[in-house]
């Protein structure tokens, strides 16, 4: 099947609003919210089940590759389609389809944004609790794919225990359910696989997830310390106490100075280190966790111990929280966040480790932390205009994970390995862990053209399920003459 | 084992090719563009994306096309320039992006180089001729237009309408209905009431005294009121704002200079303004004359001096009515103000210090309305997409008047309630302020 008549195929199942092919209008589908980039050949909409469906079928049949992408907010190159093909978007897959308050669940499609459930329920007093810093922008299709957690994933868990079950279309066209509307579907439990696939076990088109009651209270304390190594025992102490916040998140110095330049969040741009701890449940029960966790604190040698008084100051502590990502802008053209999870005790001599390479690199590096279970974000300061600096920072970064390895850690809470750390999978696994991986994607993906050159490494060829599908001559090139551009991600 | 993997990257692969942007005229400016990391928090923020689902009709999506057609990946041509003008400018990106983007300056420089460039039909560059450079930078000439319109609307002739050819017909509804009660500036002064505490000057702007009149006169009633002496001086023109919109940077630049002459010779505290349009474009004047030695640093001193009426009487701590008014409004954030200007709780403090009043706030209030300008001129169908949906949240508050503080998005809401059957007045929020202190002299 030539390039021509799959795009006049594609146009029959979907209309041609519903597809995209010209290099201008699919160069915009070349970006994640990482780094790496390509092109993909096609992008399509679908509006129903049947229309993934049809398009998964049409894709075997021409034997090119296809891939799922909600917002395309990822952080590890999830959704970039790194060897072309069809990129299928779910903006118009974007509805809820069911509340069922007195059941705690909704049915919603995949392209449905994170926080638009919580709003949808929100005046009845209830919530879904995964709350990714970008949950005003990702998709629930997304964060199944990830398993996004967030600030509140310390107490409630992440987004595998919030959802129920999955309507599926498998990378060969088959539409299935994994998991179903209650919380333990017997056999084996295919939807907690499913979940952090990242889109390479198939296409997720429904999803059942759970609501949860808004708590009674809520308080937010912000506090400040000298040093991080104050900051780190504070968190250690406050765990081993047994009193589990609902949440319980870390700023270092450079991530305070970020946050303040861009939009201030009434963070101390002198301090070495913030927490900002969230306290939920019943009235009676605060005063006494809150005194509590000052305590401990205080004992760490805090600065201050503040608690929010209003709404508004709660809400405004934690916008500067949510936003120190974005906020590097205000003091670097861009950054390289990585997502290393260490045991909690470790955190000194990683952030150490982590100071040395900023030293050895000449990157400036800001730190980020889901203190409470040990996920750190190093978002490592560099210019992506700079090809030497891209090569470097990667370097960077993997040397962050292999510190990570070694303090018993591993490569990534949250954000998934993607394309961005295939290769630092090698880190953690040996070839025959690698070899089982492949085998588990293979019974799902077996021609691996769902979401190819993800998650496993493939520098090494034996890990590679093999590039038996073909890629398509690049039509940009043929149109317009960018041929200098070398868009061969491969270079091969 | 450090991984040796390379990002795969155009820049890494191709080098930065050579930009396609012209040379002579304002570039987006690359390192802003470059600052967008693509994380997406702006998104669902946008207007255009919500409603067309599109990474090209996206900030995200418009900003990459730019940074396309400045690395040589990609041209200016009508694909571009129609996803730069679907944009409303509304600017709910910048509010909603964590890296503070400046997309406003991006997005009018990207028009200016289409604009650069274009070859239009001889008929559209006349009739862009007489709007830009023959009509708004000359007030009088608004005023004979409007005239001409009010007399189309009285005579009767409006019942003939939908004979008009397509497109036309579709515009009629647009027009706004005139009531003929113009405010010129004519070098009036008007004295504060009591002691006199500040002497500040009134930018008339080109729609407000045509279209709002009395607005302009209610501005100049509530700066009275609280200790201001007042003055309109007849020189000024129109802002420049939609020349700048519009693509068209040098007779922006041409009226922003005009405009500073007239005013800087008035040795006054502030200069006001009421149409949050306008407020933008004259507050950002020192970047737009950054490249003029003789005016940069004139226009800086100007745009210090700008402030929206909402702001200054709440800096200024302005004096709360004490005559009850007893209705119930809701308030839509005009996207200049709350967006452009970080002006959010400034006119909800002055409608709240009106006894009686009481302020229901409609779901999304600071998210366009879609009128943005010409936009619902321009892009007739999106625009009142988007309308349509802002219209049921207003009628879900119940609210039996809408205030806003710009006369584009007055003039919006006016067309909205009409489209969806809302009997709800549109005011402006000095308006209101103004009927209370009218009425508690009147008491
Ligand atoms: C500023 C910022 C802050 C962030 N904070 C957090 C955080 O606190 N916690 C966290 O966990 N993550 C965080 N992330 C990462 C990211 O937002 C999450 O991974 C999110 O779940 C991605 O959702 P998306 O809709 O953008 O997915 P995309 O980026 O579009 O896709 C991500 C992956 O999901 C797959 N996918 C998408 N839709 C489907 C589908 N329907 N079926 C199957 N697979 C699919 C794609 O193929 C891809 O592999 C952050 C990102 C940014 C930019
Ligand atoms: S200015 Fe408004 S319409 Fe334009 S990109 Fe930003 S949010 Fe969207
Ligand atoms: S929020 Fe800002 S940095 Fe993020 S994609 Fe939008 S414009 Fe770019």
């Amino acid at each position: 099947m030539d390039i021509s008549q799959i795009l006049l195929e594609l146009q029959a199942l979907l209309s041609p609003r519903g597809v995209l092919h010209r290099p201008e209008d699919v160069l915009l589908y070349e970006y994640d919210g990482a780094l790496d980039r390509a092109k993909p050949d096609f992008v399509v909409f679908p509006r129903t089940t049947a229309d993934v469906q049809a398009v998964v079928r049409l894709a075997n049949r021409a034997n090119i590759p296809f891939m799922p992408r909600g917002a395309g907010t990822g952080l590890s190159g999830g959704a970039v389609p790194i060897e072309g093909g069809i990129v299928i978007v779910f903006t118009r897959m974007n509805r809820i389809l069911q509340l069922d308050i007195p059941n705690l669940q909704a049915i919603v499609q995949p392209g449905v944004i994170n926080l638009d459930i919580t709003q949808a329920v929100a005046s009845q007093g209830y919530y879904f609790v995964p709350d990714p810093s970008s949950q005003r922008a990702c998709t629930i299709g997304g964060n199944v794919a990830e398993n996004s957690g967030g600030p509140h994933c310390l107490a409630y868990g992440v987004t595998a225990n919030h959802v129920l079950g999955l309507e599926v279309v498998l990378p060969d066209g088959e539409v299935v359910w994994l998991g179903g509307r209650t919380q333990d579907v017997p056999g084996y439990d295919l939807r907690g696989l499913f979940i952090g696939s990242e889109g390479t076990m198939g296409i997720v088109t429904q999803v059942v997830v759970r609501l949860t009651h808004v708590p009674e209270t809520v308080k937010t304390v912000l506090a400040v310390f000298e040093t991080i190594e104050d900051a780190s025992n504070a968190v250690s102490d406050i765990i081993a106490s047994g009193y589990i916040p609902a949440a319980l998140e870390m700023m270092d110095n450079l991530a305070i100075q970020a946050v303040e330049a861009s939009r201030s969040s009434g963070y101390p741009t002198d301090a070495g280190a913030v927490l900002l701890i969230d306290i939920e449940g019943f009235a009676e029960g605060i005063p006494e966790q809150l005194s509590h966790i000052t305590a401990m604190c205080q004992q760490n040698h805090a600065r201050t111990v503040h608690e929010a008084k209003t709404a508004q100051e709660r809400e405004k502590l934690w916008s500067g929280r949510k936003g120190a990502f974005g906020a590097m802008g205000a003091i670097s053209p861009s950054y390289y966040v990585q997502d290393g999870v260490i045991p909690r005790t470790r955190l000194p001599e990683v952030l150490r480790k982590i100071a040395a390479v900023s030293q050895k690199y000449g990157f400036r590096i800001a730190n980020v932390f889901h203190a409470g279970d040990g996920n750190l974000h190093p978002l490592i300061l560099f210019d992506e205009r700079d090809p030497a600096q891209i090569r470097a920072v990667v370097k960077a970064g993997s040397e962050i994970l292999q510190a990570c390895v070694d303090a018993g850690g591993s490569i990534s809470g949250e954000h998934g390995i993607g394309v961005e750390k295939r290769e630092d999978m090698a880190l953690l696994f040996g070839p025959e862990d690698l070899i089982a991986q492949r085998q588990v994607k293979e019974a799902f993906n077996p021609t691996g053209l769902c979401n190819p050159a993800k998650v496993l490494p493939i520098a090494k060829a034996c890990y590679e399920v093999g590039a038996r599908h073909r890629r398509l001559p690049n039509i940009l090139k043929e149109e317009h003459d960018l041929s200098h551009l070398g868009d061969d991600p491969h270079g091969s | 084992m450090i991984s040796e993997r390379e990002i795969m990257m155009p820049v890494l692969k191709g080098e930065i090719g050579q930009s396609n942007f012209l040379a002579g005229v304002d570039r987006p400016d690359y390192d802003e563009m470059t600052r967008c990391t693509h994380c997406g928090m702006c998104l669902q923020f946008c207007p255009t994306y919500r409603v067309l689902g599109l990474e090209a009709d996206s900030p995200r999506g418009r900003i990459y096309q730019m940074r396309a057609v400045a690395e040589g990946r990609a041209l200016v041509d009508e694909d571009f320039a129609e996803h730069m003008y679907v944009c409303l400018a509304c600017r709910a990106c910048e509010t909603a992006c964590p890296a503070h983007l400046h997309y406003g300056s991006l997005v009018e420089a990207a028009r200016g180089q289409i604009e650069a460039r274009r070859s239009q039909p001889w008929g559209e560059r006349l009739l862009r001729f007489l709007i830009f450079a023959q009509l708004f930078p000359y007030p009088a000439r608004i005023r004979l237009l409007a005239g001409l319109m009010r007399l189309y609307q009285i005579s009767g002739l409006r019942a003939f309408a939908r004979f008009l050819p397509g497109r036309l017909a579709r515009l009629e509804p647009m027009m706004p209905t005139l009531k003929g009660d113009f405010f010129p500036a004519r070098d009036q002064v008007y004295p504060a009431r009591g002691v006199k505490q500040y002497r500040v000057a009134l930018f008339n702007g080109c729609i407000m005294p045509v279209a709002f009149g009395p607005s302009n006169a209610a501005t100049v009633k509530v700066l009275t009121e609280n200790g201001c002496e007042v003055v309109v001086p007849s020189a000024q023109t129109c802002c420049g704002a939609i020349d700048l919109h519009a693509g068209e940077r040098d007779l922006g630049r041409e009226v922003a200079r005009r405009n500073i002459q007239a005013f800087e010779r008035l040795n006054v505290d502030a200069v006001i303004i009421n149409a949050a349009g306008c407020g933008v474009a004259l507050k950002e004047y020192g970047d737009l004359l950054h490249e003029d030695p003789a005016f940069v640093a004139r226009a800086q001193a100007f745009a210090a001096k700008v402030k929206d009426v909402n702001e200054f009487l709440a800096n200024i701590g302005f004096r709360a009515p004490t005559a009850a008014l007893p209705m119930r409004v809701t308030y839509q954030d005009p996207c200049h103000l709350v967006h452009g200007q970080n002006i959010r709780l400034q006119p909800r403090q002055l409608l709240q210090s009106i006894p009686g009043l009481e302020l229901v706030e409609m779901a999304g209030a600071d998210r366009c309305c879609g009128s943005a300008g010409i936009y619902n001129i321009t892009q007739t169908d999106l625009s009142m997409e988007i309308l349509d949906e802002k219209m049921e949240h207003v009628r879900r508050t119940g609210a039996t008047a809408i205030v806003s503080a710009n006369p584009g998005c007055m003039l919006q809401m006016q067309i909205g309630c009409r489209r969806a059957g809302i009997d709800a007045q549109v005011y402006h929020v000095v308006d209101l302020l103004a009927k209370a202190y009218n009425l508690e002299q009147s008491n």
